[in-house]
């Protein structure tokens, strides 16, 4: 448990410091986790220690978005201010990015062969 | 004992009361979700925030003050989104076989992504401002932060928004791709991890491995992809 939290929390710590220090586009968790992607490329022994502590918090992933989430709450006045415009906008764009990228994926994946083995 | 009002208002605010109510509100959203068959119209992160909100709002409890609490499950986005190496490692080979569509549905998703919600909100009356605010509303939340405030948006009007479409993704993506029988989880992943960030990668893990993974990579693609895209299509909408 507290070696592979150590790994992570370092791994994160790493890219915030390089994306901050760069000034890069990518927040430093998502660097974090390329980082740790190569570590655990490189090693079979950090794949074991970080794999069971990181499995248990992805499992409850989507708890992690409840606090932000209520921050919704802060922003009534100026949600409703926008009326459903905003809403209607929402929903429908949601909706189409998933559907032109599924399809986009799938045309792809056709024109080069590359399969879906599962 | 002690006056009612005084410890309300000694608990409400301590970081306690506040953690507390956010575990016992996700419980009761994750119950009713396995109870309904994890039926997607029930998404507990959403049920879990209009219980809180409620609350919140019933008991005149300002968000920064449940934020204090809320703190420390907030804190854990940044090394979980460090985990999804995890899931990336063990499906790097599937990966790397799909380069190509991978590259094809993250350009194409994340520019119709910003492309559509500018068009509608456009259509529907939205002034420059809210444009700015909408146009990163796919990309995961300290991204899109930055980027709605360079192009002149409201930031924190923007994460309403990015959580707001996190929630409608989620709550979206099975039944539609069901309907429209899409049955590649690699392409269903990406295509809601670009369009929905991590709420939505989220939920294709609740779904299946390989679909988080790919969700995983489309969420840590389009936040660099929309850094570039949102200024250039913004500005056609100007």
């Amino acid at each position: 448990m507290i070696p592979a939290l150590t790994l992570i929390l370092l791994s994160q710590l790493a890219g915030e410091t390089i994306s901050r220090g760069l000034g890069l586009p990518l927040p430093g968790p998502v660097l974090g986790m390329i980082f740790l992607l190569v570590a655990m490329s490189v090693s079979e022994r950090i794949q074991a220690i970080v794999r069971p502590v990181a499995q248990f918090i992805l499992s409850h992933l989507s708890l992690l978005f409840v606090p932000a989430g209520v921050g919704i709450v802060a922003h009534l006045d100026a949600l409703r201010a926008h009326g459903v415009g905003v809403l209607v906008a929402l929903i429908g764009s949601t909706m189409l990015a998933i559907v032109v990228g599924a399809a986009a994926f799938v045309w792809v994946a056709k024109l080069t062969g590359s399969k879906a083995d599962d | 004992m002690t006056d009612p009002f005084k410890l309300w208002s000694y608990l409400s605010a301590t970081p306690l009361l506040w953690l507390w109510a956010t575990l016992v509100a996700y419980w009761i959203g994750d119950t009713i979700f396995r109870a309904v068959g994890r039926n997607p119209f029930a998404n507990p992160v959403m049920i879990a925030v209009i219980l809180l909100g409620g609350v919140l709002l019933a008991t005149g409890t300002p968000y920064h003050r449940y934020f204090d609490g809320a703190q420390f499950v907030h804190f854990m986005l940044g090394p979980a989104t460090v985990c999804l190496a995890v899931p990336l490692h063990a499906n790097l080979p599937k990966v790397r076989r799909a380069a190509l569509p991978i590259l094809a549905a993250l350009v194409a998703g994340s520019a119709t992504a910003i492309v559509s919600v500018l068009a509608i909100a456009k259509a529907m009356g939205a002034g420059p401002e809210l444009l700015a605010s909408l146009a990163p509303k796919s990309v995961t939340a300290p991204v899109a932060i930055g980027i709605s405030q360079e192009l002149g948006g409201e930031p924190s009007l923007t994460a309403a928004l990015v959580i707001l479409t996190g929630m409608i993704g989620a709550i979206t993506v099975t039944p539609m791709l069901n309907a429209l029988r899409f049955r590649d989880w690699r392409a269903r992943g990406l295509a809601v991890g670009v369009a929905a960030h991590g709420i939505g990668t989220a939920r294709a893990f609740q779904v299946h491995e390989t679909a988080g993974a790919f969700a995983s990579i489309g969420m840590g693609l389009n936040a660099v992809l929309t850094a570039f895209l949102a200024p250039v299509l913004l500005s056609l909408f100007g």
